[in-house]
């Protein structure tokens, strides 16, 4: 169960440089506010795609919703309970590898379930998610040993074999080929479908997020809000070319200030 | 270059061979008495006398014996520190100071202090390799863990490792390359400390061989000396890089290139 609540959230780093310089929205050592204001709400096992200009906070945001940082002032609410500190029901997704270069892939997939008394069960779990993401025969691999697509599947085995309530993935397509992307985007739909947990995954490709998303955000910057906020009630595989999608598409599109006629 | 392949090691022994030639050339036409500039066959002879009645033994295992616990006191001591230095912001701030003040004084300079503490023998020397190689291991330790890539602790975080396992399977394998290269110059440093300090404080050693080697006028015995430094210092080095030919640090060779 995975219930999430948005209220009131701020985040604000302090201006750090030597001088004010021209177009610093604040003095030195003042404050910057990076989110302003954040409200939103998805509801429970809901996939939602968070799109947004490059450094507008996204990752922020994901970071405070995992625990990893604190909010300057609101809360994220997950059931009802504020999120203060990291926990294993949320695993976190790394904008690039984050796993460990030092273990194999059997060991980072294993790191969740160390505790786990029953050693043939642990095994069998383990052995269980690496041939999900197919990547048999690659258990004794290092993270290096591995293509992008095959790292970041790995990745997923890890956070997957804990079960946990909520994915939370920042851009984890960023770096993979065409195809690869195609085939990721297709996979986590999939495992989204099959496995019913929350999904909150922040990416750039507006297309992702049309295809992938059961509810979709746009923020803008400066400071960061929210600009869009809306349910994606479509049946997939979904074309975004025509009807409604393509509305929705050019829609985010001007609010990004950008326009994909060139 | 490919051609070279196959014989690797011509090059480095022409080398070698042009410097042998030169010694003896020197030695027999520079009007220098061979007292003085002993040629490379007299040398030769030297070694097998010393090889003989165990004195060259004796000294390198002197020197060797106190690198290594020197060195090894150095590293239990040096790797712990540099972790909490570069774990911990209050001991950063607390020590960092301090180390990059102690860090630039040279090993000898400490020599009259350590006579003073440690009297004559073994300790003084010991305590200056000590001195030696303790700052550059704690230095590259601690930099080696403030570089670790803080997604790593965050992974930690989230999959809920306590501090111990944070330090053992985080901290620990994540630094181990680099502290392995930093093992390996601070021996190279330690081994030519050592033959400083066995000028001064002990009757043993191979810094003692070539000191005691030139009050007797034996340039023989004081260029004897100084190949068996070269070639135990060469030693040393294989040993150490073979320490980081280590499973445990491939992955950072091969994520590298
Ligand atoms: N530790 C920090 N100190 C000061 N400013 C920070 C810090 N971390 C992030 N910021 C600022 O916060 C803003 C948002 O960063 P964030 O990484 O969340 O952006 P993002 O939306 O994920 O961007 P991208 O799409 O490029 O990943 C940036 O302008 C960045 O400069
Ligand atoms: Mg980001």
């Amino acid at each position: 169960m995975a219930h999430i609540k948005i209220e009131n959230l701020v985040k604000a780093y302090e201006n750090r440089r030597k001088q004010r310089r021209k177009g610093d929205p604040v003095s030195v050592g003042e404050m910057i506010k990076v989110l302003d204001n954040i409200n939103l709400e998805f509801a429970d096992g809901e996939m939602v795609c968070i799109l947004g200009p490059s450094g507008c906070g996204k990752s922020t945001m994901l970071k405070i919703l995992a625990g990893f940082d604190t909010a300057t002032s609101g809360r994220i609410l997950v059931d009802g309970r504020e999120v203060k500190e990291p926990t294993s029901d949320y695993i976190f997704v790394f904008q690039h590898s984050g796993l460990l270069p030092w273990m194999t892939v059997w060991q980072n997939v294993e790191l969740g379930l160390r505790h786990m008394e029953d050693a043939a069960q642990k095994e069998a779990q383990i052995q269980e998610y690496i041939d999900m993401v197919e990547l048999t025969n690659s258990e004794q691999h290092y993270p290096h040993q591995l293509s992008g697509g095959m790292q970041r599947r790995a990745e997923l085995a890890r956070a997957l074999v804990v079960n946990p309530d909520m994915l939370i993935m920042d851009e984890p397509f960023t770096g993979l080929d065409f195809l690869t992307r195609m085939k990721m985007r297709e996979e986590v739909v999939n495992m989204h479908e099959f496995i019913g947990k929350s999904i909150l995954m922040v990416t750039h490709d507006i297309d992702d997020a049309l295809v992938m998303a059961d509810h979709i955000v746009v923020m803008g910057d400066n400071p960061t809000q929210v600009k869009m906020d809306r349910l994606l009630r479509f049946d997939r595989p979904r074309d975004v070319s025509t009807g409604e999608l393509a509305e929705i598409r050019d829609e985010i599109y001007f609010m990004l200030g950008v326009s994909y006629v060139v | 270059m490919n051609n070279w392949r196959g014989a690797g090691w011509l090059l480095p022994a022409s080398s070698f061979l042009i410097i042998l030639l030169l010694w003896e050339l020197v030695s027999r036409f520079s009007g220098w008495s061979s007292q003085v500039f002993p040629g490379p066959l007299r040398v030769l002879e030297s070694i097998g006398e010393m090889l003989q009645d165990g004195t060259l033994l004796q000294h390198a295992a002197a020197s060797l014996y106190r690198v290594t616990v020197g060195f090894y006191i150095a590293a239990l001591l040096g790797i712990p520190l540099g972790i909490l230095i570069g774990r911990v912001a209050l001991a950063y701030r607390m020590l960092n100071p301090l180390i990059q003040f102690l860090r630039p004084i040279s090993p000898l300079a400490w020599i009259p202090l350590a006579m003073l503490w440690f009297g004559i023998g073994d300790k003084p020397a010991i305590f200056l390799i000590f001195l030696a190689s303790f700052f550059p291991i704690v230095v590259s330790t601690a930099v080696a863990v403030s570089a670790i890539n803080p997604i790593y602790f965050q992974v930690a975080a989230n999959f809920r490792l306590s501090r111990r396992e944070v330090a053992f399977r985080v901290v620990i394998p994540a630094i181990l390359p680099d502290v392995v290269t930093a093992l390996r110059i601070s021996v190279s440093i330690a081994w030519l400390v050592v033959v400083a300090a066995e000028m001064i404080a002990v009757q043993s050693g191979l810094g003692y061989l070539i000191l005691d080697s030139r009050n007797a006028l034996r340039m023989d015995y004081v260029m004897v000396g100084m190949i068996v430094i070269g070639l135990i210092g060469v030693l040393l080095d294989y040993v150490m890089k073979g320490l980081g030919r280590l499973e445990s640090t491939a992955w950072a060779r091969k994520s590298s290139t």
